[in-house]
């Protein structure tokens, strides 16, 4: 895109956009969504049927450590105290402390986050990285009709692998790569072979749903009319396609692209666990065996907050691209 | 995942009403037919040997399922064990077969749990008032953003660890998601004339849910939960894997699955095993969803055209014709030409044999009805007919240059079509590049053709913006299309056509998309554009009033052919094709009658698919006679160059009448 060049009507142009309107909108939604989170993520442990204390120390532990545990994390108070002081600690980053080994939830999500992060970001490059480029030449080699062979295999072997959920394929992929090949090592974070299997496992299902949407969304695009101007033009072939076609197709492809990657940070939760990866996945699926919430609590706040940012990040680039998309809200 | 919404229905008609039995006896009509295709057979059956195994599986397995053999444990894959047997020595083919039911059942609970409780909430905004409606919308919606998986999780918190947690969590955690369908599928049918009806009517709010609302969206829930049952099975085998959903001795596939993950390296089966079960019992509800979403919902606009035509006929080659010389060439020189594009059963020519020439800074307009083939023409003419579409041609020079031979040519024929011919379109809203700063769409084509800076290509489309009358050209090219209005749109469509300084422009009904007001100023931009630079103009319109006014000389167009061509100036006085003089009497004047009819044209255009062997505008014409019918006339010259092609031209129309006036089509 050409940079703006400064001239006095650009200064007037800011004031007047309708992105003040737009950010101002989204950041709305974002405290609306964040109050909702919290305020799940507070009422999660209230709405546990029976005392949530005595089930997660056991049925033989003594009534007074019951108590004290209960006077200790506030659950005595009014329910009201006890949602500001909840709102309070969150603000000042007094998460709480494990019941199980009272170490601070801070400390574990800070132990524990970047190792989600870097499978989930690895993924999510993958996914973009192969699947553009593929729905493109897909679009192009099936398009008026043409390739329908092309067309038919492309289309059913990415409906069947997008079928496959990432846990089971992480088992497949632990079958064919650890066990019948044995070139990487099958669970656990060590070398940088051993990121090969999560970000597989992760990518594969969303690439394939991600690809036949961006040839779909390609066809249409360039049935479009201002594909004729551009061919009016005599514009080579891959200057329509990738400066004319692409662009138009990115906003679907991206909404959706957010959507996967929402999906992604659920995805590590099962895939980590298969695969033995040390992040917050199996964390949060141990904590919650052995009822410790205050690590769930705070875990969930995380996943929540991180969907959340990724659908603001996703809205935000959309408006960049497709200087439509601020406008149609308006 | 995909939401389907679609509900065609007769606007004022509730399906409730509609008629009674026969309602399910033509939805069973049409998922039966949905299931008659290959992949809806192929859904059908995996479903049904899905839901076999959940009926029979525990009844005939059962026993030997649960068998403990102390003498096997942990073994791999065997004649005697299929698939190995687990820790206790229990055959994991069997356990895989009998845990069709658990896995089955809760996925079809959950299910039930999370579409019932999305129902509810989706309709809430209709049962309970606006007030509460928007906060459970507003709910909904943030819900809607967290995967469904997290949600899951937060429940299975709630609820505990085990069976009955488990499913609460899927369930509920699916819930929004189906709470968003039911109120967009609400909203959409609230609005009806039946449901308005019913209010009228004095139905109570929960009574018109019940009876007129569900049953009217009752097809898309259905899909959707038939597509959220795959989901819910998946969801629940992660559960159960995670150890959070079913707990020993029962046993799902997620459950077997964790058990044979642990044994893999003893016995790969043990673990791939439930995971393609899972896998194609997911993909037997997908499936089922899908198909029976085609027939029933969103009919999916897939229009496919035939890519196979027979052997294309060389077209007749051109006879030695020595390079003329530019200057006194014409800018456009047509002979026979012929376009041919796929309809709806195979292969149709709408242009057939259409001749004429253009010269330089000559106005011609192409004047007919929809379907006449003056749109094809005139993108034939452009060379922006795409396969499978196809142009033939005995002759079709644009300035002296062959444009039916290009092969080896392609570049230098593309530098000289981006530079030298300029498209205006019908709709400027549709054709210009929403995502593309009108500058640089602009600067496009001098970028790439002249091999210009980008700093020169933008000074030139300013330029050409500020020749098209835009206001504020500098800043205007910094801005997007939708940044502008209808008529300014169509002004940077003419400045681009005139980015390379053109001998042609083509302008395909340039006014038609436009407000009447703004369509005059852009023909007189049209007019001063080829008075100013000599420009040649093909205009084409159905209004043959506008055409006589911006040009030299009028074509005119009917079922495929050149019909009549003369000059602009003798329009009104010496039209000699009925057809003609019928467009220009369907003009109305200032001084018309308005209490007379409008004066139409009989009949309707023809379809290309069928063209008549005579003359196409017989079955129309008031002078047709049985020799027009059987022998179509050709285009003949005269001594000042008019053409026409009539049996009849010139005679006498009959008089018009009350009674032959009035029942027509309207072109």
């Amino acid at each position: 895109m050409t940079t703006a060049t400064a001239t006095p009507g650009a200064l007037r142009g800011v004031v007047e956009s309708p992105w003040v309107g737009f950010v101002l909108r989204r950041l709305r939604r974002l405290l609306i969504s964040l109050l909702v989170l919290v305020t799940a993520a507070f009422f999660m442990i209230h709405l546990i049927p029976g005392d949530p204390v005595r089930a997660s120390l056991g049925a033989t532990a003594p009534q007074e450590l019951v108590e004290a545990r209960r006077e200790a994390l506030g659950l005595n108070d009014p329910i009201w105290q006890q949602y500001v002081d909840y709102l309070r600690n969150l603000v000042t980053g007094d998460w709480g402390s494990s019941m199980t080994t009272d170490v601070d939830v801070s400390q574990i999500i800070a132990d524990r986050l970047p190792a989600t992060v870097e499978i989930a970001a690895y993924a999510f490059v993958l996914i973009m990285l192969v699947s553009v480029p593929v729905g493109v030449l897909m679009a192009a080699l099936t398009r008026g009709g043409r390739g329908r062979r092309t067309e038919l295999a492309f289309t059913s072997s990415s409906v069947v692998i997008a079928a496959i959920p990432d846990f089971l394929l992480a088992v497949g992929l632990v079958y064919v790569f650890g066990v019948s090949l044995g070139w990487v090592p099958v669970a656990g974070k060590s070398t940088v072979e051993s990121y090969l299997l999560p970000v597989l496992a992760l990518a594969i299902g969303p690439t394939a749903v991600l690809s036949r949407l961006v040839r779909v969304e390609m066809l249409t695009v360039l049935d479009a009319d201002y594909i004729r101007t551009a061919r009016a033009k005599r514009l080579p072939a891959r200057w329509i396609y990738l400066r004319h076609a692409l662009p138009n197709a990115v906003t679907t492809t991206l909404t959706v692209g957010g959507l996967l990657l929402g999906g992604l940070v659920a995805g590590t939760v099962l895939v980590e666990n298969v695969l033995a990866w040390p992040g917050l996945g199996s964390t949060i699926v141990s904590s919650i065996l052995s009822k410790d919430y205050p690590v769930v609590q705070g875990i969930v706040l995380v996943y929540g907050v991180g969907v959340l940012v990724i659908n603001l990040v996703v809205d935000v680039a959309l408006a960049l691209l497709d200087p439509r998309s601020t406008i149609r809200e308006s | 995942m995909q939401v389907f919404t679609g509900v065609e229905r007769p606007e004022g008609l509730s399906r409730w009403r509609a008629g009674g039995g026969r309602k399910w006896a033509a939805g069973l009509g049409r998922w039966g037919q949905a299931l008659r295709s290959p992949l809806g057979a192929t859904a059908a059956t995996l479903l049904g040997l899905v839901l076999l195994l959940a009926i029979l599986g525990p009844i005939l397995w059962g026993d030997r399922a649960d068998a403990i053999d102390t003498s096997s444990l942990s073994q791999g894959s065997s004649s005697a064990h299929w698939l190995g047997t687990d820790s206790l020595g229990r055959d994991i083919f069997y356990r895989v077969l009998v845990a069709t039911r658990l896995s089955v059942a809760l996925a079809l609970l959950a299910t039930a749990i999370g579409v019932a409780t999305g129902v509810l909430l989706g309709a809430a905004p209709w049962l309970l008032g606006r007030r509460v409606g928007r906060f459970a919308v507003a709910t909904i919606n943030v819900a809607v953003a967290f995967p469904a998986l997290l949600l899951v999780l937060f429940f299975a918190v709630i609820f505990g660890v085990g069976i009955r947690g488990a499913v609460l969590a899927v369930g509920l955690g699916m819930a929004p998601y189906y709470a968003r369908v039911t109120s967009t599928l609400v909203a959409g049918v609230s609005g009806r004339d039946y449901i308005a009806a019913a209010r009228i009517a004095g139905l109570g709010r929960m009574r018109i849910l019940l009876r007129h609302i569900l049953p009217n969206i009752g097809e898309p829930l259905i899909v959707n939960a038939t597509l959220g049952a795959g989901g819910a099975l998946l969801a629940f085998a992660g559960l159960s894997f995670l150890g959070l959903g079913v707990q020993a001795p029962s046993y799902d596939w997620g459950l077997l699955l964790n058990e044979g993950l642990n044994g893999i390296y003893v016995s790969p089966a043990g673990a791939l095993a439930p995971g393609v079960t899972i896998v194609l019992a997911g993909l037997a509800f997908n499936l089922a969803g899908e198909v029976v979403a085609k027939k029933v919902g969103l009919r999916t606009a897939n229009v496919r055209t035939a890519s196979a035509y027979g052997p294309v006929p060389a077209a007749a080659v051109d006879e030695a014709r020595p390079a003329s010389d530019k200057d006194t060439a014409p800018v456009l020189a047509v002979e026979d030409l012929h376009v041919t594009v796929t309809g709806p059963a195979g292969p149709v020519t709408p242009v057939r044999g259409v001749s004429f020439t253009i010269g330089r800074g000559e106005a011609v307009g192409l004047v007919g009805e929809s379907g006449s083939g003056k749109s094809l023409t005139a993108l034939a003419v452009a060379q922006l007919i795409e396969a499978p579409g196809r142009v033939d041609a005995r002759r079709l020079e644009f300035q002296g240059t062959d444009l039916l031979h290009t092969r080896g040519r392609a570049k230098g024929i593309g530098r000289l079509l981006g530079t030298s011919l300029g498209v205006v379109f019908q709709d400027p809203t549709t054709s210009l590049n929403p995502t593309m700063r009108i500058g640089r769409q602009l600067g496009e084509v001098v970028r790439r053709h002249l091999g210009k800076s980008r700093g020169e290509a933008r000074a030139r489309a300013v330029d050409r913006l500020r020749a098209a009358r835009v206001p504020a050209p500098e800043r205007r090219a910094h801005q997007y299309p939708h940044e502008f209005s209808g008529g300014m749109r169509q002004r940077a469509m003419i400045a681009m056509a005139m980015m390379g300084d053109p001998a042609l422009i083509v302008a395909d009904e340039p006014t038609t998309a436009l407000d009447v007001t703004v369509q005059r100023q852009v023909l007189r931009l049209l007019e001063e554009i080829r008075a100013q630079k000599q420009v040649a103009v093909l205009l084409i319109s159905h209004d043959i009033t506008v055409v006589g006014q911006v040009c030299d000389r009028v074509m005119v167009m009917y079922a495929g052919r050149v019909v009549e061509d003369l000059p602009s100036s003798e329009l009104r006085t010496e039209a000699r094709h009925p057809y003609t003089r019928a467009l220009l009497a369907a003009v109305p004047g200032m001084a018309a009658d308005r209490d007379r009819p409008l004066t139409i044209i009989p009949g309707r255009p023809v379809d290309p698919a069928h063209f008549p062997p005579g003359c196409a505008f017989a079955d129309r014409c008031p002078l047709a006679d049985d020799h027009c019918r059987a022998a179509h006339p050709p285009l003949a010259t005269d001594g000042a160059g008019r053409r026409v092609a009539c049996w009849h031209a010139g005679e006498p129309l009959p008089v018009v009448t009350e009674d032959n006036v009035g029942v027509g089509e309207a072109s």
